[in-house]
């Protein structure tokens, strides 16, 4: 059994229908994640993605089943789980100094206001905003807002930072750049973080484990797979490495066809056990020296096998 | 040219249009033929001169002058200068909406953060909003048995609705984001109404404030007319009673001028609030 920093325990939700009965957008959801774990959940819009993701911050409750952070049942919000907002959320009145200082007083309230500043500004260094201290959120790119609603997550050193798509609102210059960056972070501070995403390539950029999740409503957690590339990755050569399209292709596969005829091609389907994947090298070896051709050796051609 | 100077040029020449057809529509036509001289006597001007019981821009113009030269004296209850008058309604309107937003800003953060205290209040704010505040004179003089407290509760019930809605409304409405970013951050109800829900809400709260000081200031001059006493509304029908046209003329002028000025003090305190998105 590995660590279970983070257990999701048969959670279900279900919202009140027209007719009288009831909407489950998913049911007995079992997840887990090791501390350290950068861990992202990939799936169609309304498979319930978000609602896992506010369970898991407090700000909404499941119907059934708990979790369990850090040995303890968590109950409502906490400090102890930073939330990164797809809309960035960030208090427009407020400087950036003045946003992440709000989180930094709200965590430690008996610190004077130097000490709150000093602690602040180390957070808006780290995300690289040094200089835009004193400017109000309307001054901000798109990009340097969400750099503020990272380092305002990051400042009250989170046992765990949620992110609901957080750069899906970007373009893909600025994206890129705060992957990076994020990754940067993550690695440094061994984070703790958990991921909604659409886009695959921003999963296998950053994920160590990829939840795959099938279509709402009803909807279950398919596979679990884990990222076969090396920890130190870097965005440049990331798609030269032999297991990318592997991986790539596994999870386009999975959300083009099977994320729709998964309850109905799967019949035994155990959501407390659910299969891991590690979409691997397969039986072809790229000949060395050779850069693999795509119209003659697709790697991912070939279905990865599934251990449970 | 920028458009700000010729805008003001433009209305430099329509006051001057106004004022030339006044003056003309208003001046004397020379004296009227063939009238006893002991009729004529009778008359007066406006008979014999053809001069109009409408005074002219000049008449008002030299009476102002005179009002601004001594706007504070007082000879007597029915006769004080123009500063003493409007400084009573100023003073009324003050006192009145200062209750009002006392009453109105915390009651109105309660109905807009609790929907059973908003269904539950929404029936009697639904049928008291409409009521005209001078309505309430009669009921507010038998109770309260004084005229000057009655004018100020007739202030304070005409602006606590605009305020009370826009309250309530600004909170309710403020972005469920930032609920959510208190809520993560453990932040106490308390410290969430004063940091979040409270900047978020004040360019809300502001525009029913500047509503506000608006009706109250339109319903002092009526309420003073019926009070009497003092205050600009009292003078008004004071001057009416004179057959002073001229001074009607005076205050309705300087009405006009004190509600624009309440209006900017408003409006400057509504941008220092506005956050821009």
């Amino acid at each position: 059994m590995t660590d279970k920093f983070i257990s999701i325990e048969g959670i279900a939700r279900r919202y009140p229908a027209a007719g009288g009965g009831s909407t489950t957008i998913f049911e007995n959801l079992w997840l887990s994640m090791a501390r350290g774990e950068f861990g992202c959940i990939i799936g169609h819009s309304g498979c319930g993605k978000t609602t896992v993701l506010n369970i898991l911050a407090g700000l909404d409750e499941p119907s059934e089943g708990a979790v369990i952070v850090d040995g303890r049942a968590i109950e409502g919000t906490s400090l102890d789980r930073a939330v990164i907002f797809q809309s960035h959320a960030l208090l427009p009145w407020r400087t950036v100094l003045g946003n992440v200082a709000y989180a930094v007083s709200s965590k430690w309230r008996k610190w004077d206001r130097a000490r709150v500043k000093a602690h602040a500004q180390k957070f808006i260094d780290l995300v690289g905003l040094t200089g835009s201290e004193h400017k109000h959120p309307s001054e901000l790119s798109g990009g340097m807002k969400q750099r503020v609603g990272i380092a305002r997550a990051l400042s009250i050193t989170p046992k765990i930072m949620l992110m609901d798509e957080p750069f899906s609102a970007l373009d893909a210059l600025t994206r890129g750049t705060l992957q990076d960056e994020v990754r940067r972070i993550c690695l440094e501070t061994g984070q703790t973080t958990f991921m909604i995403t659409h886009d695959v390539d921003e999963a296998i950029f950053l994920a160590d484990k990829i939840f795959l999740m099938t279509n709402g409503p009803g909807a279950v957690l398919a596979e679990i797979v884990e990222n076969p590339l090396p920890k130190h990755r870097d965005r440049i050569d990331l798609h030269r490495h032999p297991y990318y399209y592997a991986l790539r292709n596994h999870i386009v596969d999975f959300l083009v066809s099977r994320s729709k005829t998964f309850a109905a091609d799967v019949g035994d389907h155990d959501p407390r056990n659910v299969p891991t994947v590690r979409p691997g090298l397969p039986e072809l070896v790229i000949a060395s020296g050779a850069e693999p051709h795509p119209q003659t050796s697709w790697p991912g051609l070939s279905r990865p096998s599934t251990s449970t | 040219m920028t458009l700000r100077l010729r805008a003001a040029i433009v209305s430099i020449a329509l006051l001057a249009l106004f004022l030339g057809v006044w003056h003309l529509a208003t001046r004397s036509t020379g004296a009227a033929a063939n009238m006893s001289p002991e009729y004529a006597k009778l008359m007066g001007l406006t008979a014999t001169q053809g001069k109009s019981a409408m005074p002219g821009p000049l008449d008002v113009g030299a009476k102002l002058w005179e009002h601004l030269k001594r706007p504070f004296y007082d000879n007597g209850p029915n006769d004080k200068g123009l500063g003493i008058q409007l400084a009573y309604s100023i003073g009324r309107v003050g006192l009145g909406y200062f209750i009002a937003v006392l009453v109105a800003i915390p009651l109105g953060f309660m109905i807009g953060m609790s929907p059973l205290i908003s269904k539950a209040l929404d029936p009697f704010i639904q049928v008291l909003k409409p009521i005209s505040p001078l309505a309430w004179m009669p009921l507010a003089l038998y109770t309260i048995k004084d005229s000057s407290i009655s004018a100020i509760f007739v202030i304070f019930i005409c602006s606590v609705w605009p305020m009370l809605l826009n309250t309530a409304f600004g909170v309710a409405s403020v972005r469920k984001e930032w609920i959510n970013v208190a809520r993560t951050l453990e932040v106490g109800t308390l410290r969430r109404a004063f940091t979040v829900i409270l900047p978020a809400a004040a360019p809300t709260i502001l525009t029913g404030m500047r509503i506000s000081i608006g009706i109250a200031w339109l319903v002092i001059v009526a309420a003073e007319m019926l009070v009497g006493g003092t205050g600009i509304g009292y003078f008004v029908w004071n001057e009416w009673n004179n057959l002073s046209i001229t001074n009607v003329i005076i205050a309705i002028l300087l009405i006009g001028i004190v509600g624009m000025l309440l209006d900017q003090i408003l409006a400057r305190f509504a941008r220092m609030v506005t956050f821009p998105e």
